[in-house]
């Protein structure tokens, strides 16, 4: 890669993953709808969600909260950026649960019972999705002999050759981390439930729209990776790249839609589980052959 | 070659030291002795630093004629005999004294009737080029790593010798039930630094073995400090695991200086890197030894032990002395591991014991249990790393021991602290923390930021340990590695947010009864914990890489240029968000609302009334899941696991090895 395209990639991730984030989540709604048997809000309702909290007026239980959500903004940012910028991947997934932790502290900081309690179950997550996201990286190192990104990007034939297994354990925490059912342990898409809105729960206006514009950043990011699995130095394999990001939203979307959310403790055996069953076993197939 | 007056200074002084911690009785009288003490001590370690720089950056190798030191050293090794026996019948475990008869009375055995014998070492014809070009008759050896070690122990050493002068004044104003002996407290913590400075610096076999002992001799006695019922126990413990490990040691120590006549370490690593059988057995045993000093499983028990004593010893035996000992002698070893069955033996158990007792430490809620379980799983990650003993592990195990020995010992003396002031030491208890004694509650943040955030070092290290496993082919390390970062970073995360959390008190400060001897220490270190995540790039440069190349005769290309700028990035920013945010918060114009609780907020946040109008309190806790990672239920079983594996593995090394 060069400098110029590097360049181009960052600030186009900077500039364009809050609209294709947006435009995803409005998919998400409408598609949703249709699911359910609703007609569902506009497209670009999201957008007008957003742009709405953005020009509420600030009440907040507490101050310093704020601090803790422009951290993880920052972060997350930063990690799409290096990730695009085609750096290390093993040091984006670090920015990436340095920026998680922000979060988790973000929710601790107001010491109120929702708040907390997704919180909590934030951290439960991530340790649920931390495995499979470090054996990500691995996967790519053993399939591809780097960790560079860019390097990874431009090989011949796609890392997803090697790496059917990991493919899927990836596939399988990304529900996990785009917090979507049955693994919405922190933060519930609708009020009336146990957590209320777990770990959203105390925060108001511009917090929300900043936590809102950071999970678009984070899932194009994520959607990143995973056409990091699909991509080679073809430019074909763009469009293929294309197809697979879209199919894997929709099948989140499919899934979401479909089950109830489990327990904690089910979730980190099922995740654990997938990930030492199809990473694992993909893992040892590639230190053999490679 | 000069001769270094300060090396014998440093091994001496606090001996020296010791005594007079002994002899000087009056309160006012000793804590200024140890006060001063204490600075000498670093600034001797500083001293043999910049002279040592300043000669070149060589391998000094000193003291061939020892004849007078080596007769103290063995005066002193049956002294050392004839207390663990006498406290051994005192307290009548009987049995544990043997432990320490056996290797002691083969030591002395060795010494009178065998070494007189080394000289055909220097006669034989069939040693390589590159064991002869070892100097084998030195005794003290410096290179970068002893360097290393000399600067931890002193620095670290000494910073918690003077935390341990105003603490010690603390624990005894609210423990009145337990005997004033500061004295004898400040002794130990004073021998148990020398002995340190010895263990690194010899390169003798039969003097690292008389310092190994000591060390092990000296926990002991800073466990029991207290001598309550379960002090005794756990110290006892404590000695025994050791000592068993000291037999292995002199045992492995003795066979090989008979078959091969000579007791030099690097001669020792060296054959055991040319496959030498002798020198395989030895080493197998050694590092077996090694297990039990840095508390790996099945020997976890003694450390989480240890905590029942003041403060000062635990921080000493976690980061500076002690489990370090272990490591030290791991790294060292570490040439002649890479791509054995000892080093598969070890890497195996470092891995499992980093996972299992990652998992152990999200159980616990009490602030120093979590920290010994994750000294224990740290250490586990910094064995791994020796037992790969590929120089890109060196490099981060050097880098997570560095770490290591910093937060630890921030992390322990902080807590000490914050139980002096706030009367307990749970984590539960520590809600808040950060308004209530924020002096302290910041150190903690930064302690516990250091063990495992990005872009402090600990991540790094993990970091280059996980490519190393992965290039050496290692499924199971890789495994291990994997799923334990995730548990590290539960009970870390899980502690730093009780920190942050807004108080259940309302009241809005406590009273903070810290010493400021205490606060020195304790202001040190966490500067030093900041200075060492930014200028931990130029450290690899200017230090970690020579030394792993001298340890391996070729450099480690750890870091990547771009990672490195990235790196820098990432702690600008992780400095500057707080900064800007904080700005920006300030000319933020808001309203405050209650919380929300699903029933009428009465106003504070802090209770509701609820639909049947009875009011109700908020209290806030974290998840534990003691029945499901609890060390009652994964300690035996892991023991009894690790235990069978090593008896297996040490079988068919030395089996291999003999037929």
């Amino acid at each position: 890669m060069t400098n110029m395209t590097q360049i181009l990639l960052v600030v186009g991730y900077i500039l364009l993953a809050p609209l294709i984030g947006g435009l995803l989540d409005g998919f998400d709604r409408k598609i949703s709808a249709r699911m359910q048997r609703r007609v569902g809000p506009p497209l670009l309702q999201p957008f007008y969600d957003v742009i709405k909290l953005f020009s509420k007026q600030v009440i907040i239980v507490s101050r310093s909260q704020i601090f803790f959500l422009l951290s993880y903004f920052v972060l997350i940012v930063l990690t799409g950026a290096m990730f695009f910028a085609g750096t290390d991947i093993l040091l984006c997934f670090f920015v990436m649960s340095t920026g998680a932790t922000f979060l988790y502290f973000a929710g601790m900081v107001t010491s109120t019972p929702y708040s907390t309690m997704g919180a909590n179950r934030e951290l439960i997550q991530m340790l649920a999705y931390e495995p499979a996201v470090l054996l990500t990286c691995v996967g790519f190192y053993l399939a591809e002999g780097t960790f560079n990104v860019g390097e990874i990007a431009t090989s011949k034939y796609s890392a997803i050759m090697y790496l059917p297994g990991f493919f899927i354990a990836f596939v399988f925490i990304l529900t996990i981390k785009m917090r979507k059912s049955p693994f919405d342990l922190s933060t519930s898409h609708h009020m009336h439930q146990e957590l209320v809105k777990g770990l959203t729960t105390e925060m108001g206006a511009r917090n929300l729209a900043i936590f809102q514009v950071t999970e678009w950043y984070e899932n194009v990011f994520l959607l990143g990776v995973v056409g990091l699995y699909i991509i080679n130095k073809s430019y074909y394999s763009l469009i293929a790249v294309a197809a697979v990001i879209l199919v894997t939203y929709f099948l989140e979307i499919l899934i979401d839609n479909t089950s109830a959310r489990v327990k904690a403790d089910t979730m980190i055996k099922l995740s654990w589980g997938v990930t030492i069953f199809t990473a694992g076993i993909n893992l040892i197939i590639l230190m053999i052959i490679k | 070659m000069m001769e270094m007056p300060v090396v014998p200074f440093l091994i001496i002084f606090p001996v020296v030291m010791a005594c007079l911690m002994y002899v000087a009785r009056a309160e006012n009288v000793r804590r200024v002795l140890a006060f001063c003490g204490a600075i000498v001590i670093m600034g001797a370690s500083i001293v043999l630093a910049v002279q040592w720089f300043m000669n070149g950056k060589e391998v000094m190798t000193l003291y061939h004629e020892t004849e007078v030191a080596d007769h103290c050293i063995l005066v002193a090794e049956i002294l050392l005999m004839c207390v663990v026996t006498f406290l051994s019948f005192k307290y009548r475990k009987y049995w544990i004294s043997l432990l320490s008869i056996f290797p002691t009375c083969a030591m002395v055995w060795y010494e009178l009737a065998e070494s007189g014998k080394n000289q055909q070492f220097l006669l034989r014809s069939n040693i390589s080029a590159s064991v002869a070009a070892i100097d084998p008759a030195c005794h003290i050896y410096i290179d970068r790593l002893t360097i290393l070690m000399c600067l931890i122990i002193g620095i670290i050493g000494g910073l918690i010798a003077i935390y341990a002068i105003g603490y010690m004044q603390g624990y005894h104003n609210h423990h009145k039930d337990v005997e004033n002996r500061s004295h004898y407290f400040m002794m130990i913590l004073f021998l148990f630094l020398g002995a340190m400075y010895g263990f690194v610096l010899s390169e003798s076999l039969l003097w690292i073995d008389f310092f190994w002992e000591l060390t092990s001799v000296c926990s002991f006695l800073l466990i029991g400090y207290t001598r309550e019922k379960e002090a005794v126990h756990n110290s006892f413990r404590a000695l025994w695991m050791n000592l068993f490990g000291g037999c292995a040691l002199a045992v492995g120590i003795i066979y090989f200086a008979i078959s091969e006549r000579t007791v030099s370490l690097h001669v020792l690593v060296k054959m055991g890197e040319e496959g030498n059988n002798i020198a395989t057995i030895a080493i197998a045993l050694i590092a077996f030894a090694a297990l039990t000093k840095a508390a790996q499983l099945p020997f976890s028990t003694w450390l989480i032990g240890a905590m029942v004593a003041p403060t000062p010893s635990s921080a000493l035996l976690h980061s500076a002395t002690m489990v370090k000992a272990g490591i030290y002698v791991l790294f060292r070893l570490s040439p002649a591991m890479h791509g054995t069955t000892t080093g598969t033996m070890i890497a195996f158990v470092g891995g499992f014991t980093f996972l299992i007792t990652s998992l152990m430490a999200i159980a616990q809620s009490d602030g120093k249990k979590v920290l010994a379980f994750s000294t224990i799983s740290n250490l586990g990650l910094m064995v791994a790393c020796a037992g790969v003993g590929h120089p890109e592990t060196i490099w981060a195990g050097v880098f997570l021991m560095i770490f290591h020995a910093i937060s630890k010992s921030l992390l322990f003396q902080d807590v000490g602290a914050t139980e002096n002031s706030l009367h307990s030491r749970d984590v539960e208890d520590m809600h808040g923390l950060i308004y209530i004694l924020p002096r302290l509650g910041m150190f903690m943040f930064i302690g516990i930021a250091g063990m495992f955030l990005a872009p402090f070092g600990m991540l790094i290290s993990k970091w280059s340990a996980l490519r190393a496993s992965v290039d050496e082919r290692n499924i199971i390390l890789v495994l291990f590695i994997v799923f334990g970062s995730a548990t590290t970073s539960l009970y870390w995360t899980k502690w730093m947010g009780k920190l942050v959390s807004h108080t259940h008190l309302t009241e809005a400060k406590m009273n903070d009864v810290t010493k400021p001897t205490e606060m020195i220490s304790l202001s040190v270190h966490a500067v030093m914990m900041v200075l060492l995540c930014m200028l931990f790039p130029l450290l690899s440069t200017i230090y970690v890489s020579p030394l792993i190349k001298d340890m391996f005769g070729e450099a480690a290309g750890v870091l990547p240029d771009n990672i490195l700028i990235m790196l820098v990035a990432i702690i600008l920013l992780v400095f500057a968000v707080p900064i800007i945010s904080f700005v920006y918060s300030r000319k933020m114009t808001f309203n405050r609302k209650g919380a929300y609780m699903n029933g009428v907020n009465t106003g504070d946040d802090r209770s509701f009334v609820d639909s049947f109008g009875e009011r109700k309190t908020l209290w806030l806790s974290n998840h534990y899941y003691k029945d499901l990672v609890g060390s009652r239920k994964l300690m035996k079983p892991s023991q009894i696991f690790t235990l069978s594996v090593l008896i297996v593995m040490l079988v068919i090394i030395i089996g291999g090895a003999i037929v």
